[in-house]
């Protein structure tokens, strides 16, 4: 009788919707979690996968010795390669494409790559503007590579014992 | 005099309130639903046949995209197929990161799913407070796999890598001095698992905001009190797993009744409600928010003291770690033949299941002696659920409709496949 009585009062009341009230007047004045982007970002693992790079050795020469690890790997099917004996006598790449539109980056490249040269970087925005764009090159990549590569270096460094 | 008809009624594809790319055709006598007719595969991308064409180890990152809301629970079905396949031991650390992702990843689904029910029903702010509990646990998963949402973290034979010692941190911007910065980052400051401590140890009070919005809620109850009512019998003949069985009241848990990775070691209770309603299966999720949180907190507190290997050392199905492919012939020869044609596993077949966040996950594969599957067929449970969304519709209004489909918690990923 006494729970049916103060179930009847609390429910003219409408205390359960002021409880509710409560929580939300409560968060208002809460410290706000809103990251301000583009101006600030949240922070991003060293493991992060997104837009791929190929990289250099420090004197220079580019690393991938076109074994075709990364193509054979690919789950998508997005990266071709081409190669041929360059004339000093090594295996290097003519062609090194990859397809964006396909790729699901998984990094599962990054894990097969036997000279650390296709990575993938922790740059997320990237954009196109015309057809074809999707497909990015090896001249392209080496370009991400050359401009990121302080950053990329700094990721795997940070990584390099859990791998 | 005319005769007043059934009229027929397109509900999706594109409306907000189906989930993903639902198409329903709904029988309607005035506001009351007769009939209704989901029409699915608009998501179809063909899973199980793309997995007949890869090496084993190429699919786990097809198994994300299934259920795309519980990442994880899908890798470890796949995997563990793999692995009783084969019948190779996986290291104890990485069952326990298993078992810890696991319960993260029902965490996450079920916060999903209870922004989104309520956002349907009609209750917005639910969302955004469960969206920013998503975020720190989606920084858990960026910080372990390298990806916020589709993890590829699980293999056959443990997990990639160990838990990070480090958090990445905020910086300060314009928009935030050093002493914002500061704050921002205090659960920052330790490794992966001091994060996730820090996380269980502010979540139970954030599921309590939660139910003080909803549970007692009178709108929140006139919407799903006694709606979409399912028996347990009739949950049982339908196919029903997960919260949409419990809810009905069948204790059945494939985390207690067939424990897989660490879960016979942990303790947790399996909540179950007793009308089988919208509000009962709400109540079921909003337990085992707790009962997961209880479970993080016990696989931390070992992961914490007992360090090991993460993967199995039997190379011939697992990559040799990047020094010793670097310096010894025999690993790079084992990385080499693993990342080209992958490893074989003898003729057999079997089915193995996980107690994903929206019920039984299962893999069945047939091997044929191959480096890839022969068939693999996925058994998703919400294509079981959406099979009774017509039985559990019928006779109520259209905006039932709405509540039942929060409630059954559909992702179309996994139906669509």
């Amino acid at each position: 009788m006494g729970a049916s009585i103060q179930h009847y009062i609390k429910s003219f009341f409408l205390w359960e919707l002021v409880k509710g009230m409560q929580v939300t007047g409560r968060h208002l004045f809460a410290r706000k979690i809103t990251v301000q982007y583009p101006e600030e970002k949240t922070p991003k693992s060293p493991r992060f996968r997104g837009l791929h790079a190929l990289r250099r050795y420090p004197n220079g020469e580019e690393r991938c010795i076109a074994c075709k690890l990364c193509e054979a790997v690919c789950p998508a099917l997005a990266i071709t390669i081409e190669s041929e004996e360059r004339d000093d006598g090594t295996r290097r790449t003519t062609r090194y494409e990859i397809d964006l539109f396909k790729c699901i980056y998984c990094g599962f490249c990054e894990e097969a790559c036997p000279v650390d040269s296709i990575v993938e970087t922790d740059i997320h925005e990237f954009h196109f503007e015309n057809r074809g764009e999707n497909i990015i090159t090896k001249e392209q990549l080496l370009a991400i590579g050359d401009k990121y590569e302080n950053q990329i270096a700094a990721a795997r460094q940070q990584d390099a014992r859990y791998r | 005099m005319s005769e007043i008809r059934n009229y027929t009624m397109n509900f999706g594809p594109q409306h907000p309130a189906a989930h993903g790319v639902l198409r329903l055709v709904l029988e309607m006598d005035g506001e009351v639903i007769q009939r209704v007719d989901p029409h699915i595969g608009l998501l179809h991308r063909g899973t199980e046949k793309l997995a007949e064409s890869k090496p084993y180890n190429q699919s786990i990152g097809y198994m994300d995209r299934l259920d795309y809301v519980s990442m994880m629970c899908n890798e470890h079905a796949y995997v563990r197929a793999i692995e009783e396949l084969l019948g190779v031991a996986v290291p104890v650390r990485a069952q326990y990161i298993r078992t810890m992702f696991d319960e993260i990843t029902r965490i996450l689904n079920h916060l999903l799913w209870l922004g989104a029910h309520a956002l349907d029903v009609g209750a917005m702010t639910v969302f955004l407070y469960a969206f920013r509990e998503r975020e720190d646990l989606m920084d858990c998963y960026e910080a372990a796999s390298g990806a916020r949402l589709h993890a590829t973290y699980y293999r056959p034979g443990g997990v990639y890598r160990d838990l990070p010692d480090s958090m990445p941190k905020y910086q300060p911007s314009k928009w935030h001095d050093q002493g914002d910065v500061d704050a921002m980052n205090e659960a920052r400051q330790g490794s992966l698992l001091d994060f996730i401590w820090d996380f269980t140890e502010r979540f139970p009070q954030k599921v309590d905001d939660y139910e003080t919005l909803l549970t007692d809620n009178r709108i929140w109850k006139q919407r799903t009190v006694g709606i979409g009512v399912v028996s347990p019998e009739r949950a049982l003949q339908l196919g029903f797993t997960g919260p949409m069985l419990r809810g009905s009241g069948v204790e059945w848990d494939l985390r207690k009744k067939q424990p897989y990775a660490m879960y016979d070691q942990m303790d947790f209770d399996i909540p179950v409600g007793t009308d089988g309603d919208c509000y009962d299966r709400y109540l079921v999720r909003m337990e085992e928010f707790r009962q997961s949180n209880g479970i993080i907190r016990q696989c931390v507190e070992w992961l914490r003291s007992n360090p090991g290997p993460v993967i199995s050392d039997n190379h011939k199905i697992t990559p040799p770690s990047r020094e010793d492919m670097k310096g010894g012939m025999e690993s790079l020869i084992h990385h080499f033949k693993l990342f080209t044609e992958g490893y074989c596993i003898n003729a057999g077949e079997v089915y193995a299941a996980v107690e994903a966040p929206k019920g039984e996950f299962g893999i069945y594969m047939i091997s044929d002696g191959a480096n890839k599957p022969y068939r693999v067929k996925i058994r998703a449970p919400g294509f079981a659920h959406l099979s009774a969304l017509d039985e559990m519709c019928r006779g109520h209004m259209l905006a039932d409709l709405v509540a039942v489909i929060g409630t059954q918690d559909i992702v179309f990923g996994e139906i669509d496949r």
